[in-house]
């Protein structure tokens, strides 16, 4: 497949946004294309008082990483301790599927009655949003080792400590990678929501919000672009280091 | 040398059940083996004839219903740093190369790097892999990957090596070629070698001793001593009396199971 095949579908959603925005000819329901990309040509500059597009995306993505690394340190062992080790599974099971549908916005108001209105209210909407596909992976992964590549160790007089670090982490690595990914995409989506809440001052949820207020739709598209933008680069990466580090993965058959 | 008054693997008096859904199955019933030092010898039945069971057994990696395994006098209670596994296939490690793979038993007993190092070349050298080192088990065939399995298996140095079906999964050519290249390491290293086949020509072709197991519940049936010169010539009448003779002892057992 050619390159520009993928390009092909988002070229023609511009052209029909172009055409609408024309028909409507009501930049606070659909500004014009244009007026929405130039948003981007002054990424440093002040958005109506609310800071620039950078300084809010900047704190998004701080905010995203500090909630996703404080749920990796929680949930990657979590879940390798519960993967390899059933009747930690069995006992901790029912709580995790009772809590793993409800979604984080739902956590919001306990989060305020809890923490506050803050950093730390956001950061436990995002930890809430993506630990449990973190989590799910990690047993999944761990669960689903090959049971040879276990007694193979065995056979060798591994410890159980070395059987975790040798083999199971190993081996489960891909799958914990790719919880990792799923567990960031949420994450992102968490951090936009809860930057939404009255109270914040900052963020790219924020800036949505803000310059909705003042009725500049073409700035909180451009803002949603820009929440588009970071989340596909980090899938990306995600991706990259997945075909890089666990190429093996695909390839033992 | 090889000391064939030394008996290092004995199973006395061995039954396994397994507990299943449809009630307890018996798959191996009071199963009685001697295995000396340095024999090469072939466990051989019928798929689900309870082989490997017994193998796992050995192995340390599952326990008896009743009886005991002794290895070198000490009874079996876990995986013994005197035997070592070679399993069917996949049990290399993908993320792991070669080396790191041949180098894995020596790694987990604490054998510094440098050290380890030698030795695995060494026994890549003996396998034919000195080549493949830095490779990924993937970029290798399945034959490849069976003598880096049994380098690993022979890295740790261990008296007695198990090995269940471990050329199961290959060509016919390629399953020959590795018969061969078995004795000679077998030749080469003096070891034990405790080896699960369901292929009465492979058992002919490599065992000092075959040991027929019965359908379930398993059960040693009979013991036979192959005393052909090596290398045995597949095709030649002697080779072909033997292979009858076994399979001539196999065909009675599943007929008289039948009339059960």
């Amino acid at each position: 497949m050619k390159w520009y095949f993928k390009l092909i579908l988002p070229a023609l959603f511009i052209v029909a946004w172009e055409i609408a925005a024309i028909l409507i000819n009501n930049s606070y329901v659909l500004p014009r294309v244009w007026d929405t990309l130039v948003v981007f040509t002054t990424p440093f500059a002040d958005l109506f008082g609310c800071g620039s597009l950078i300084d809010n995306s900047l704190i998004s993505i701080y905010r995203v990483s500090l909630g996703f690394i404080i749920t990796c340190i929680i949930a990657v062992p979590l879940g390798i301790l519960l993967g390899r080790y059933q009747v930690l599974e069995d006992f901790s099971d029912g709580l995790i599927q009772i809590l793993r549908p409800i979604p984080p916005m739902a956590w919001v108001p306990l989060s305020l009655a809890w923490f506050g209105i803050g950093l730390a209210s956001i950061e436990f909407i995002i930890v809430i949003g993506c630990i449990f596909p973190i989590l799910v992976n990690t047993i999944d992964g761990v669960k689903r080792v090959k049971k040879s590549w276990i007694e193979t160790a065995r056979i060798y007089q591994a410890r159980e400590w070395q059987v975790l670090s040798k083999v199971i982490v190993p081996a489960a690595a891909p799958a914990i990678w790719s919880g990792l990914r799923v567990g960031f995409g949420i994450a992102w989506m968490s951090v936009v929501a809860a930057e939404m809440l009255p109270g914040t001052t900052q963020g790219l949820g924020y800036l949505i919000m803000y310059t909705y207020n003042w009725g500049q739709v073409q700035m909180v598209i451009a803002g949603m672009i820009a929440i588009g933008i970071i989340g596909i680069v980090m899938d990306q990466f995600f991706q990259y280091v997945q075909k890089r580090k666990f190429g093996w993965e695909a390839l033992d058959k | 040398m090889t000391d064939y008054d030394k008996i290092w693997v004995r199973v006395k008096h061995v039954t396994k059940k397994f507990a299943t859904r449809k009630g307890e199955v018996t798959a191996l019933e009071d199963v009685n083996l001697e295995i000396h030092d340095g024999q090469f010898v072939c466990l051989l039945g019928p798929s689900g004839c309870g082989k490997t069971t017994l193998l796992r057994m050995i192995g340390g990696l599952d326990v008896p219903t009743s009886g005991t395994i002794t290895i070198d006098g000490k009874v079996v209670d876990g995986p013994s740093p005197k035997m070592t596994m070679v399993f069917q296939e996949y049990s290399l490690y993908p993320w792991r190369t070669v080396a790191e793979n041949v180098g894995f038993g020596l790694e987990m007993n604490g054998v510094p790097f440098e050290e380890r190092r030698a030795e695995v070349m060494k026994e890549l050298k003996l396998v034919g892999l000195e080549n493949f080192a830095d490779s990924y088990p993937y970029e290798l065939s399945g034959g490849m990957r069976q003598r880096a399995a049994v380098a690993r298996a022979l890295a740790t140095d261990p008296a007695v090596m198990l090995m269940d079906e471990p050329f199961g999964a290959l060509d016919a050519q390629t399953r020959n070629k590795m018969q061969r290249e078995l004795l000679n390491i077998w030749q080469e290293t003096k070891k034990t070698i405790l080896f699960v086949t369901h292929s009465v020509d492979e058992a002919v072709y490599l065992a000092d001793k075959i040991v027929v197991l019965t359908p379930r519940p398993g059960t040693v049936h009979e013991i036979d001593e192959i005393d052909l010169p090596r290398p045995r010539d597949r095709t030649s009448v002697e080779f072909a009396q033997i292979r009858k003779n076994i399979l001539h002892i196999i065909e009675e057992l599943e007929t008289g199971n039948q009339n059960i």
